[in-house]
Order: C-alpha cells, then structure tokens, then sequence
C-alpha cells in the first residue's frame, strides 16, 4: 500500500529549468566572480581528542565544477522523457548548490560543520513533534491548525512551570499538559458540536499568542524570576558520540532530540503495524466503513487529537526549556505551520515528515551563521529564507499527495 | 438464523420512513426485498443493522428479542452487511479491510497479517470468492470489490447476510457470479436478506419477496405466485409499462462524429482510447458498459469539460474539438449529466433559477446585464407544468424535490432549447419507476423530433429499452455496436471485454447498425459495413479477456 507520488513531465521540467537557473548561480557569482585563490574551511572536528583536520577548499574551483555538475543535471532532466529518478537527480542538484553555497558563504572564513548541523537537528526537533502531531490527528480525520498555538503556549507553560518549580521536567509535563488541554478544546468543539476544524484551530492560534504576549507583558516582564527556567543539557551517548562527525551531531543531544526520534519510530510502528493504527487510519479513511464494523469514529478522534495536542505541547517545551531557555514574544513564530508543510510533504508518514523538518532547522540554523558571519544580506531577507525555502519545497518539489481521504471532514453517525 | 422483524417503525420528523414494517428470515432462506428508492428499504436495513434506531418494534433472532445499540453489536449477533456504498478503506489492501474491526493480533496489539491472509484465503475456498489479500482495494474492479465485503461478513461468522442493492455495480456476468455465490451461502444453512428494486432478479434468485411501499409492506409471495408485471404494479402501486415504446427509427444525416477520440486522465492514462462512434438524427445510440470504462470521460469529452488529447468532435459537420462548454451548448447539444445533483443543478438555488442556468444571461430572460426575474419565474412555472414536475412552486430550492422531479428539471432545461444532439448520461440512475417511464419518454420524443440521441448507461435492461443501436464501451474502447435485438448475455460479454465475432452480431434492418470487431487475433479495428457510414468499432479486447468460458 505504497502511495506513489504523482510526477508529471511538466513538473519534471520545471525542476529541471529550476536546477538551470540555480548552476548559472553557482557558475557566476559564486564562481567566476570571486577572486582567484579564494578559500573556505569546514571544521569538521569537535571533540579535541579527536581531530579530524579541517577541510579548506577553493572557492572559486569548487563552485564552477558544481556549477556544471548541476547544469549536466539539469540537462538530464528537461531532456529526459520519463519521469523515473526525477527527485533523485533532482536532490543531487540542489545539494550541489547548498554546497556551493556553503563553500561561498564561508570564503575567506572557517565555518563550523559539526556545530552547524549539530544545531540544525535542535532547530528541526520541534517540527518533528508538531508534524508527528499533524500525523496523528490528520490520520484519524481531524486537521490539526491549532499545532502554532499548542507550540507557543506549551513553551511558555514549560518556562513558568520550570522557573517556579525548578524542575526540568515538570516544565515538560506542564508543556505536555497545556497541549493536550488545547488538543481537547479543539476535540470538544469540532468533535461534539461540529464547528469548523479550521476555524478552531485558528481561534487556538490567536488565543495563544494574545494570551502569552499578554502575560509576557504584564507577569513575566515584572517578575523575571518566572522566565529563566534551565535548559536541558546535551547528554553524550556513551561511545555513540565518539564516533568521528557523525557522534558530536547525533549522540550529543538533549532528551528533546532524543525524544523526538523514539517517538518517530514509535508512531510510526504503532500507525502501520497496530491495531490501533489500522483503526485510525479507517477513521481518517473512511470513518462510516470504521463505524460499521464498531469502530467508534468520535472516540478514536478524541483520543487522537488530546494525543496529538500532548505531542505538540511537547513540542512547544522542546522549543523553550529545550533550545533558547527563555519565553520570549511569538517564540513559535509560524514553526506549526511549518510542521504542518512537512507533514504534508512527508505524505502524512512520520519518517517523510523526518526529511521536511531537517531541511527546514538546516535552513534555520545556516541563517544564524550567516548571520554570525556578517554576510551582506539584509537580516529580514535572512530571516526569511527558512520559510521560503520550506514553500518552494513543498510548493513545488513535492506535487500532488493524497491526504487521508475523510481529513477535515467532520463525522456525524446519522 | 431465524431473524423476525415485528412492526418496525421508524420517523424522521414527521416523515414515517418504515410502518409497522414485518418479516421473518428463514434459515437457509434467500429473502427478497423489493420497493422502490424511498421506499424505506434502507432505512429497515440500518435499523436491522444497529445505525439507527427503531422508534417502535422488535427484532427477535431465532426467537430471542434483541437490541442493537450500534453496528458492532448487530455484528456480535451474525448479522452482515455488505452495503450498497461498499464500506470499505479504498487504501487498505483486501486482508486489511476483512480484518478491520476483528483484528487478529500478536502481543502489544500488533496486527497478525499472517493469519489475516489464511483467514481470508479458508473463507475464499470455502465460499468461491477469490480476493487477493494483498491487493490494494482501490484497483480492485467493483466485483471483486464486493467479494471483500463479503469476505468481511464471513469473517465475522456472519449467519444472516443482508445485501443492499447489490447487483447496481456488476456486469451481467459478473451478477451471475454474485448469484452463486449467493447459493453457496445458502447451502451452509446462512440466510441472505436481498434488498433491490431489480425484478428480473428478484424472480431468478428470491426464494421469498417482500414488497415495501411509501415504508410500508404491501405484500409477501414467491417467485411461483407472481410474474414481473405484477411484482412491478405492487413495487409502485398501480400498473405500469415495463416495455419502452417506440417506433423504428428513421435515422438520417450524422448529427454527432467521433473521429478516434482519446481522453487522458491526470496521470497520463488514456481513459477514452480511440474512439469511433456516429450518431445520427432520428436514432438512439446507447452506449453500455461497467461504470469507470471512459463513458463518464466520454461525455465530459463531448460536452467540453474535459480536454481532448487527440481526434475530433464534429457536431452536423461543426468541428468542436476545442470548443468551450458554452459553444457547445449553443451548437444544439443538450447534456443530461451523469450526477444531477453535482453537475445537473446547483441544489441551493430555485426551480426557476436552474431552468434557465443556461439562457439566464441572454433574452427573454435578461437585458442589457440585468435579469427579467419576472420571467424566470413566469417560465418556471410553465415548465412545471409542461414537464410534469411536483414541486410546490418555481420558487422552492431545487434540492428540496426528490430524485425523480430534480431529474425533470434538468430533462426541462436541456429539452428547452432548439437540441440537434441530447447527451443523456445514467438518466435514469436512482429514480422510481414513474419516473423512468417519464424520462425514457421523453428521450424517445427528442429522438421523434429528429434529435439525435446518445445514451450512457451502466444499466442494461435500459440500453436494451431504447437503443436503436448499443455500442458497448470496455477500457476506453468501443468494443463493438450491434443492434437492438441483441442478447443480454452477450452485451454482458462485450461489457468484459470480449469483442463478438461479426457473424454473430445481428443488424438491424435498413440502417447497417452492426459493426463489427475483429478477431481476437490480430487486435486491429475492422470497421462494420455500415450502411451511410453508421457504425464503426475499433475493437482490440484487453490483454488477458479474450477468451470466454
């Protein structure tokens, strides 16, 4: 039961018109135009016991020759006339240019590797919690808007909760608690009365930023004790993190990161291969063909979006007491929108969405260093670029998908 | 099982759907439920069936009353339901869907897929309904479709099966199949509640009948007592013309040319595949086939909502390959589409309204950009009139009237304006009997007139009524046009895909209707000596059909 992705030639060409544009990029500014004996260093080495020797490059020589890798694919693509291996060729091309890109950004200047990508994973985790979030309500019919809401306000929840308590963890469980509850607001009035899934979910959003600005102002401000929780520290993997590059970027994370991927693997285990799964995914489906065998559509949708609240609060914690260690205005900032993208660009499968998410905290977390690095692009542009660049993916990489059929659609038993 | 239903009553509002509705289920009985759409055959079923709930009566099985709070316990009692709506995860693979609800599992609630697939294929052998297990139910044909839901009930010991219009979906053939396996069930000792407004049917497989009307039972026999013209006067309560009457056609110049027509769908399939048809004033073609064979995109095609990849439509020798739908209603094309609610009307609006959905901007009916209202209204009431629709007035919401009036209102629009060529597409699709008598009227009229008429229909005694010549449509080819006195068994086989050999397709005196498809060897198209260039077939049978039994 593989869902096959709708390619069409048009698409096809268009990618490969894109890839075309992007090697005149890479041939021009990036290559011809920078000085002769230009270079970049990737350090690539973070554990001092373990040196790996950092990686200096020409800039200029790199650039051209992955100019015209991307044009040969580029060629490959509008010429072709069959539409197998597209995205492959097509992902090769487009990393071609992030390296290019990165080799250009970093010229004349070392650029940290293993930071950059150690800190892209910490920008992706909350957008993995919020799309396994949009997965487990959408599988089960039910369209998940308020993620932005239950994000911000599961942040600042875990914030007070942790300054006041001082425990870490009770900020989690209160993060966790105040999701479900928003979940469950949102079940309660779409589930039990039928009102519009999206407009509650909006109504969630704009009651969580009001209320957090709100507070923010008027207790936080005054009362700076209440937002200066902890963080989570990085925990090593034993032996795990020691291994070369690989080790410092995945093994050395906080329980955030490491949250995140059990639950990946444990959602998508318990959506495919359970019962429990196959019963929500009917419910998503084709919930009369689910009643009619005794299944309890309203229950099962219930149950999944306080559940997927829950996640989503998590999320939100991640976010806060997990990342910067402090609420500040509107710190979700659209991020539930964007777990929503890669959900959809995932097809509503927990490990698609895994591919979306890393994108889009890489794209965050290149912005800050470029930003660090003092590149001459205005700070809004960069601040941009994230969102750009997850619409341009899921706007036109990823093409028809087919949501789960009964999504959004409410459910009446008579 | 032994099921009694005693003076089942049910309401909505103040409609009483089922009153006082009895019958009693034998065990190892094969019982029959005729009425018309409306008659509250469904609603019965629902209550039998634990989704709604009876305001008064009883169900008692094998002399126990019962009460079903909702599906899951109707289940428990060996009830099965195979709907008419099949009730099935279009993503789900065949195993998924029979074990949905009654799931075999292993520790920590994992699904066991392996003993999924032995039940399915035990329940397969025992009853001869072959399904593959691992086969995605969305690409599975409608037949097969079915079989799951069988299999579904199965799996769940059903003991009563009740089958809801079944045989809406299936090719003649396909009916025969259901048809024995109904027998087989039978002979386990299971007993299997028919429910269908299909009389033919009733007689060939019914060991019993029920006849429900306006929610009431109006009479119990057998196939021995009755004949079809009587259980037809029971269903609809007065007599009623079975037959299609009309005269021989008079057929003369092309009105309609398909010249090798291909459709693609948005995945590049060519859903009509080349595509030769004629049809000409005077005459009636009707186009059969199992519902998805390309009719639907046929239509869409010549009526312009859908764009053609290749060939040509000529309208009385106006090419309107590239037309847009408005040129082509200007052109004489009166379109009666498949789904009249979706398509045929906008429900929301009036019956005045959507009389003139077409003409509304130009005049009588409007001028210099504002609209005569008094008009529209003054022509809707004449339409209500001259077509005979029930309705209050012209200004009631269309989506108010029932199936059949909704269907005269779009028939009075389509048939209001001068009509070189009447595209009729499932016209008969749902509605009563009156109704069907009504609408089969009136196509034959426009043909009197001088109309040309295509006619698409999946239902074959309908294709049989009134076709002066039946094209039969398999994967978006025509298989094969053959006259009006052709059997049904063998347009059953055409609509499988099994192009007839010419010497075996009749043709109709005078106008060459008979054409012709090739052998199955070479696969090429042979065209019939049509006399007046009338018919045309390409026909190839899909890989793997061309053989019968």
């Amino acid at each position: 039961m593989r869902a096959e992705r709708v390619v069409s030639i048009a698409r096809v060409r268009g990618m490969g018109i894109f890839l075309g544009l992007i090697s005149l990029v890479m041939l021009l500014p990036f290559g011809f135009e920078v000085p002769a004996r230009t270079e970049a260093t990737f350090e690539i080495s973070q554990a001092p016991a373990l040196p790996v020797p950092a990686l200096s490059m020409d800039v200029r020589l790199v650039s051209v020759v992955l100019g015209l890798v991307t044009a040969a694919l580029c060629g490959v693509l509008v010429l072709r006339r069959s539409t197998r291996g597209a995205y492959a060729v097509f992902t090769a091309g487009v990393l071609c240019f992030l390296w290019s890109f990165l080799v250009w950004v970093g010229r004349g200047n070392s650029l940290n590797f293993v930071a950059l990508l150690g800190l892209s994973l910490i920008s992706a985790t909350p957008i993995v919690y919020g799309s396994l979030s949009g997965v487990l309500c959408e599988r089960s019919g039910v369209v998940n808007i308020a993620i932005e809401g239950q994000f911000l306000l599961g942040a600042f929840c875990a914030v007070v909760v942790d300054s006041a308590t001082g425990s870490l963890w009770a900020g989690v469980a209160a993060g966790a608690a105040v999701g479900a509850l928003l979940g469950w607001v949102l079940a309660f009035l779409a589930l039990r009365y039928g009102a519009d899934q999206i407009i509650v979910g909006v109504l969630i959003d704009a009651f969580a930023l009001g209320f957090t600005n709100y507070m923010l102002e008027q207790v936080l401000s005054p009362h700076e004790n209440l937002n200066s929780p902890g963080t989570f520290p990085a925990v090593a993997l034993p032996g795990l993190s020691r291994i070369p590059i690989v080790g410092p970027i995945l093994f050395d994370q906080n329980v955030f990161v490491y949250g995140a991927a059990m639950l990946l693997v444990l959602v998508n285990v318990a959506l495919f291969r359970t019962r429990w799964g196959l019963r929500v995914r009917a419910v998503g489906e084709h919930p009369q063909a689910a009643a009619t065998v005794g299944i309890h559509v309203l229950s099962v949708r219930y149950r999944n979006v306080v559940l997927g609240g829950l996640v989503a609060g998590l999320g939100g914690a991640a976010l806060s007491i997990g990342s910067t260690g402090q609420f500040s205005q509107d710190m979700s900032a659209g991020l539930g929108f964007v777990a929503l993208a890669a959900m959809i660009f995932g097809r509503w499968r927990p490990y698609g969405a895994l591919g979306a998410a890393l994108l889009f905290g890489f794209a965050r977390s290149l912005v800050g260093f470029l930003g660090v690095l003092g590149v001459a692009i205005p700070a809004p542009f960069l601040s941009m670029a994230p969102y750009v660049i997850t619409i341009a993916v899921v706007a036109g990489l990823v093409g028809r998908v087919r949501p789960p059929g009964a999504d959004g659609v409410p459910y009446r038993a008579e | 099982m032994r099921l009694e239903l005693d003076a089942i009553t049910k309401r909505f509002g103040s409609l009483v759907a089922n009153d006082k509705v009895s019958l009693t289920v034998e065990p190892g009985e094969i019982h029959c439920l005729l009425g018309e759409n409306g008659a509250g055959k469904s609603t019965l079923m629902n209550v039998l069936f634990g989704l709604l709930h009876a305001d008064s009566g009883a169900i008692r099985i094998d002399g126990g009353a019962v009460r079903f709070a909702d599906p899951g316990e109707a289940v428990r009692h060996g009830i099965g339901m195979v709907h008419q709506h099949f009730m099935l995860v279009p993503v789900f693979t065949a195993a998924e869907n029979v074990v949905l609800g009654f799931e075999p599992t292993r520790p920590l609630g994992l699904l066991d897929r392996r003993r999924a697939r032995a039940d399915i294929r035990r329940l397969s052998v025992e009853f001869g309904l072959e399904v593959d297990p691992d086969a995605v139910v969305e690409t599975l044909p409608v037949g097969v479709q079915q079989r799951v839901e069988i299999l579904k009930a199965l799996q769940r010991d059903a003991r009563l099966l009740i089958l809801d219009e079944p045989t809406a979906v299936l090719t003649p053939q396909e009916t025969e199949a259901l048809f024995s396996i109904m027998q087989s069930l039978k002979r386990s000792g299971r007993s299997i509640l028919f429910i269908t407004h299909k009389l033919k049917e009733v007689l060939s497989i019914a060991d019993r009948i029920t006849v429900m009307r306006l929610g009431k039972v109006v009479g119990a026999t057998t196939p021995q007592e009755v004949d079809e013209s009587e259980l037809a006067a029971m269903m609809v309560g007065r007599d009623v013309e079975l037959v299609v009457r009309k005269a021989e056609s008079h057929p003369g110049e092309p009105v309609l040319e398909l010249r090798n027509l291909r459709v693609v769908d948005e995945r590049g399939v060519a859903v009509v595949d080349g595509v030769d048809l004629e049809v000409r004033a005077g005459e009636i073609v009707a186009l059969a086939g199992v519902q998805g064979n390309g009719q639907t995109e046929l239509a869409e095609a010549v009526t312009r909502l859908r764009p053609v990849s290749s060939g040509s439509i000529r309208l009385a020798g106006e090419d309107l390959t590239r037309a847009s739908p408005r040129e082509v209603i200007r052109a004489g094309v009166a379109h009666v589409p498949e789904d009249r609610q979706e398509d045929g009307l906008v429900l929301g609006m009036t019956v005045a309204d959507n009389l003139v959905l077409d003409i509304y901007d130009v005049a009588p009916f409007a001028a210099h950009g504002v609209r005569d209202l008094a008009r529209v209204r003054g022509n809707g009431e004449t339409k209500l009139s001259e077509f005979d629709i029930r309705a209050p007035s012209a200004d009631v919401a269309v989506g108010t009237l029932s199936g059949g009036n909704q269907q005269k209102v779009v028939v009075a629009r389509e048939l209001s304006r001068p009509v070189k060529l009447l595209l009729a597409s499932q016209p008969t699709r749902g509605l009563d009997v009156g109704s069907i008598e009504y609408v089969h009227g009136r196509v034959v009229a426009a043909r009197d007139a001088g109309s040309a008429v295509l006619v698409i229909s999946s239902e074959l005694d309908e294709v049989l009524a009134l076709g002066d010549r039946i094209a039969v449509m398999y994967r978006g080819r025509i298989t094969g046009i053959v006259g009006p006195g052709t059997g049904r068994e063998e347009i059953g086989l055409m609509m499988a895909g099994v192009t007839v050999p010419p010497a075996e397709a009749p043709s109709t005196a005078g106008d060459g209707g008979a054409a012709g498809a090739g052998d199955t060897g070479d696969g090429g198209p042979h065209a019939g000596p049509a006399g007046g260039g009338a018919g045309k077939a390409s026909g190839d049978p899909a890989p793997g059909k061309g053989s019968t039994r």
